[in-house]
């Protein structure tokens, strides 16, 4: 028992540092990226090429002042940012960072928790993950967060929906909602997104509007709403939300790499014949590879494509993303049947 | 409809087509093209170690020249005050005294030239209309300043110094789009 | 350790049931509502139906409450535009309250619960047990419902559809 709680411990704290050092250099990694992509070298300043920008930024927002404004709900106002970025954290729970590693007789298994019902989980992670925001911007008493608070969790509901139906398949196909499962599942080449691809097109695309990023930034939309849900935080509060869209970002990134691309699975890796605890660690370091290449996916596409209208964001949730999904179950319900009944 | 020009357009908004209506195969060609700027040559100038290369037709603070012997060439007759758009230049003129010989080349010099470095339009007309060679717009950046007063630059800062010679040939090698009114 | 969870739980959810009828600002209750169903997760995890726990959170807390609070924001309710009632309601509204909740102890209080008896199994709430019980002892139910459901939504959209013809 108690090495049993000692090894989850330091799991969760491994956990919790690489996922805020991760969202910290998605920072600095989406301003390089923007500019290699714009033909520009970026910051380069802070350090050898700018690798202490991250830090630089953190000193800079703990240092600003912290401003609430007057007529502002302050006990909301400060709960914001605070849920924005528990609940962003709170996903990293389910993930399956690797294989368990054998230390001695003790096995130390990298999920903090395999439950049986993990992607439900990751749902309801997500759909209270809006609450940050809603609250922060209505607390705000400002017209421009309160609408941005409003697109935010119109967008993030509708966006759910299609989230979920779009997974609904995945799970019937493999046949479980443990988080754990379905990465142990896809050993080798056995990959989701070869089964599954509209639901994984669909996926993503929700995983856009989910996090608020572009093309989906409506919330956010500066030409429209100046900063959107956070125009009036300033310091820390600031720094917490564009913290919390980072990890999302990691967040949803890890479970795109699981649920569709095998998790901490490598192809030809068990041939190599290579002792079980290296090997985990390999899983785990292609892991975050594949992690890594789905957060540059998000940044690159950020710096391509334009933002959607609102109009345009709604009839693509409503009447393009849950029909597919709708129609994805439904093939995948019948090639299941099929595949009882013929046996192949 | 007949208009009066006859050159109206209906313009009417194109239907997209089946591969645009999905957005993902045009999304995936925009992707294409940003990604291919990842691997361009990167246009930034590192600033403090390196500078951009300044235009030969590059013009800044100006200057009053001397001639060889260290004479002021200015002779303070306002061609180029008259000439200024901006009505930047102005010019207080002195006789030359017995024994200043040395100072000023000509029996006029000015005694004070000040130029609003505020209005100035950095046109290069003073330059063009000085007929003694006297004024010329260097490749000099102008320096920023705390107060407004300090952007009127009067002959302190205008006038090169007779052991710092300021290089002004750049600017009498005219180009070829250069053609000097003539009449 | 159970027992501590069970009893911190039930404060919570109590206090915030409270917190909901009697706070003055809309959104505190709504936030306290909020509050209360996660505290009833609490419990139905307490009793191992992991999937009715976490249906709770994303139904009700996820997506419900997400609309009851949209439309609480935009109404802007505030102390000023509070409908004043004559004290005569009021009084008459506590005293229906009070009798109501009077029925309800006695009721509760004269009741004998019968025992449990089929065997407590803790894999019960489990979404496999749950799924096969759904779609085996109770299909018929089951799919009335979601037909039920199905009507609601079809109900929904024209109602909030534009009417055309007029």
């Amino acid at each position: 028992m108690g090495g049993f709680l000692l090894s989850k411990t330091i799991l969760i704290v491994i956990i919790f540092v690489i996922t805020l050092v991760i969202a910290m250099y998605s920072t600095i990694l989406e301003r390089k990226f923007a500019a290699w992509l714009q033909d520009r070298i970026g910051p380069n300043r802070t350090g050898p090429g700018g690798i202490l920008q991250p830090l630089a930024d953190g000193v800079k927002m703990f240092m600003k002042e912290e401003i609430i404004p007057a007529n502002a709900h302050k006990f909301l106002f400060i709960m914001g940012p605070m849920l924005a970025m528990t609940t962003a954290l709170m996903a990293s729970v389910v993930i399956p960072w690797g294989k368990s590693l054998k230390i001695g007789d003790f096995v130390m298994d990298l999920q903090v928790a395999d439950l049986n019902i993990g992607i439900l989980y990751v749902f309801g992670v997500v759909s209270i993950g809006v609450y940050g925001i809603m609250i922060g911007g209505w607390a705000s008493n400002n017209k421009f967060s309160l609408l941005g608070a409003l697109r935010a969790s119109s967008q993030m509901i509708s966006y759910e929906l299609a989230m979920s139906l779009s997974l609904v398949a995945v799970i019937m196909s493999t046949g479980t909602l443990s988080m754990g499962e379905i990465a142990a599942q896809q050993s080798g080449w056995h990959w989701n997104v070869f089964t599954q691809p509209l639901s994984f097109i669909i996926f993503i695309i929700c995983a856009f509007a989910e996090t608020n990023r572009t093309p989906f930034d409506l919330p956010e939309c500066e030409t429209e709403l100046i900063g959107g849900y956070h125009t009036e935080y300033s310091s820390m509060g600031l720094g917490f939300y564009l913290f919390a869209e980072y990890i999302n970002m990691f967040i949803s990134s890890a479970v795109m790499a699981t649920i569709f691309f095998g998790g901490y699975n490598m192809p030809f890796l068990d041939q190599l014949g290579l002792a079980p605890n290296v090997e985990a660690l390999i899983g785990t370091a292609f892991f975050f590879g594949k992690i890594a290449f789905f957060i540059l996916f998000f940044m690159w596409v950020r710096w391509t494509i334009p933002r959607f209208r609102y109009d345009q964001l709604m009839n693509l949730g409503w009447k393009v993303m849950i029909p597919l999904a709708l129609v994805n179950i439904l093939i995948t319900g019948s090639v299941l049947i099929l595949r009882d009944h013929f046996n192949f | 409809m007949l208009t009066l020009s006859n050159r109206k357009k209906v313009m009417e908004q194109e239907k997209l087509s089946f591969s645009e209506k999905l957005y993902l195969p045009v999304i995936a060609k925009g992707l294409l093209i940003t990604i291919k700027h990842l691997f361009k040559r990167k246009a930034t100038i590192k600033y403090p170690e390196q500078t951009r290369e300044f235009a030969k037709v590059y013009r800044g603070h100006h200057v009053l020249k001397r001639d060889e012997q260290g004479r002021e060439n200015c002779t303070a007759c306002g061609l180029c005050a008259v000439a200024c758009p901006a009505e930047a230049i102005t010019i207080v003129a002195a006789e030359r005294k017995p024994g200043e010989e040395h100072l000023y080349r000509e029996e006029k010099y000015a005694a004070s030239y000040d130029i609003n470095m505020l209005r100035c339009i950095f046109c290069g007309l003073c330059e063009e209309a000085c007929p003694k060679d006297a004024i010329y717009l260097t490749d000099r950046i102008v320096e920023t300043e705390y107060e407004r007063e300090d952007f009127i630059y009067g002959k302190d800062k205008l006038v090169e110094k007779i052991d710092q010679r300021i290089d002004v040939s750049k600017r009498k090698i005219k180009s070829e789009f250069y053609q000097p009114i003539k009449n | 350790m159970q027992a501590a969870l069970f009893y911190g739980l039930s404060i919570v959810a109590i206090m915030c049931a409270c917190g909901v009828v009697v706070s003055r600002n809309p959104i505190h209750s709504v936030l306290f509502l909020i509050l209360t169903f996660f505290s009833i997760s609490g419990h139905y995890i307490l009793m191992n139906a992991q999937f009715i726990a976490l249906v709770n959170i994303i139904v009700y807390a996820g997506a419900i409450m997400v609309l009851f609070l949209f439309v609480v924001m935009l109404l802007n309710l505030n102390k000023e535009s509070e409908p004043h009632k004559s004290d005569l309601v009021k009084i008459i509204a506590a005293t229906s309250a009070g009798l109501f909740s009077l029925v309800l102890v006695g009721v509760l209080k004269g009741a004998t619960l019968p025992a449990y008896e089929g065997m407590m199994d803790s894999e019960n709430g489990l979404v496999k047990n749950l799924g096969r019980v759904l779609f085996q002892e109770f299909l018929l139910p089951f799919e009335l419902s979601s037909i039920l459901f199905l009507s609601a939504m079809v109900g929904a959209v024209l109602l909030g559809k534009k009417n055309v013809q007029a």
